[in-house]
C-alpha cells in the first residue's frame, strides 16, 4: 500500500517536472522560462524528499530556487534584453530535437535495461541526517570540500572583475555612460 | 518502487536540457538549460545513494558539490553574459562568432 502511495507521489512530480521542464526550453519568454525552472527545481526537492535526503532538498530549495533563480531574473534585469515574447530559438531546432530524442531513448533504454531484472528497494528506511553529511564532508570528502570553497571564492573575485564597469586599462576609468 | 523512475525521469530532464542548449539563441535560455541538466545529474546521484548504498550519504554529498559548482558557474556566466550585453547590446549566442574560426 505504502509503495501505491509513493508511486503516485512520484507519478504527479514527475508529470509537474516534465510539464515545467519542456515549458522551460520552449516558451518564448525568459522570465517565464525562470519561473518554470522553479517548478521543476521545486519537484527535484520533492524527489530528494522521496529518497529520504532531505538536507540536500532543503539545500536545492535554498540554494538554486532561493539564490540561483533570483540570480537569473537580475541578470536579465541588468541586460534589459528582450524579455517580452520573442523568438528565442535558433534555426537548429529540428536538429537539437533529433539529438535530444536520441540521447533520451538511448540513455533510458540503457537504464531501464541494466536494472530491469533486480527489483532494488531503498537501501534505507529512515532519513540521512544532516549530522551524517556534516561528518562525512568534514572527514571524508574534506579535500573536495575546501577545493569548492576556493572555487566559489575565485567566481565570485571573477564575476565582480568581469561585470564591473571601471575597470579600464592601465588605471584610466572608461566613461560612464 | 524501482530505481528506473528516477532514472528515465532524470535522463528526460537531460534530454530536455540539451535540446535548450542546442536550439535556445538567448544566452540566458542556455544558462537555464543547463541548470536543467545540472539538476537531472542531481536526480541520479541522490537517487543512486539512495538506492544502492548503506547510508546513501556519499551521493548526496556529491549532490551538493555539484550545486555548488553550479552556483558559480552561474554567476560567471551571467557576469559574461552583462559584458557582453554591454559591449553587444546583444544576450544573442548565434552573434557571439568573432572567435570562431
Amino acid at each position: 500500500m505504502a509503495e501505491t502511495w509513493q508511486e503516485i507521489v512520484f507519478s504527479i512530480i514527475a508529470l509537474v517536472m516534465a510539464l515545467a521542464g519542456v515549458r522551460v526550453v520552449t516558451t518564448r519568454n525568459v522570465v517565464h522560462a525562470a519561473l518554470y525552472l522553479v517548478a521543476t527545481l521545486m519537484g527535484a526537492a520533492a524527489l530528494y524528499i522521496m529518497l529520504f535526503a532531505e538536507f540536500v532538498a532543503w539545500v536545492q530549495v535554498l540554494v538554486y530556487v532561493g539564490a540561483i533563480v533570483v540570480l537569473m531574473l537580475f541578470g536579465l534585469m541588468l541586460t534589459r534584453a528582450p524579455i517580452g515574447t520573442g523568438d528565442f530559438d535558433n534555426d537548429q531546432r529540428l536538429i537539437a530535437a533529433l539529438v535530444a530524442a536520441a540521447l533520451f531513448g538511448v540513455t533510458s533504454w540503457i537504464m531501464v535495461h541494466a536494472f530491469a531484472g533486480q527489483n532494488v528497494e531503498f537501501a534505507r528506511e529512515v532519513g540521512t541526517t544532516s549530522r551524517d553529511i556534516g561528518r562525512e564532508v568534514f572527514t571524508k570528502y574534506v579535500l573536495p570540500f575546501e577545493v569548492v570553497s576556493v572555487l566559489l571564492l575565485a567566481a565570485l573575485v571573477g564575476a565582480i572583475v568581469i561585470a564591473r564597469r571601471d575597470l579600464g586599462i592601465q588605471g584610466t576609468p572608461e566613461e560612464t555612460s | 518502487m524501482p530505481i528506473s523512475y528516477f532514472l528515465v525521469l532524470s535522463s528526460l530532464l537531460f534530454a530536455f536540457g540539451v535540446y535548450g542548449v542546442l536550439a535556445r539563441a538567448n544566452a540566458v535560455m542556455v544558462l537555464l538549460s543547463i541548470e536543467l541538466m545540472l539538476n537531472a545529474v542531481n536526480i541520479n546521484l541522490v537517487a543512486f545513494s539512495a538506492f544502492f548504498t548503506a547510508d546513501g550519504v556519499g551521493g548526496q554529498v556529491f549532490a551538493l558539490f555539484v550545486i555548488a559548482v553550479a552556483a558559480a558557474e552561474v554567476g560567471i556566466g551571467l557576469a559574461i553574459v552583462i559584458l557582453l550585453f554591454r559591449n553587444r547590446q546583444t544576450v544573442d549566442v548565434d552573434d557571439m562568432s568573432y572567435m570562431k574560426w
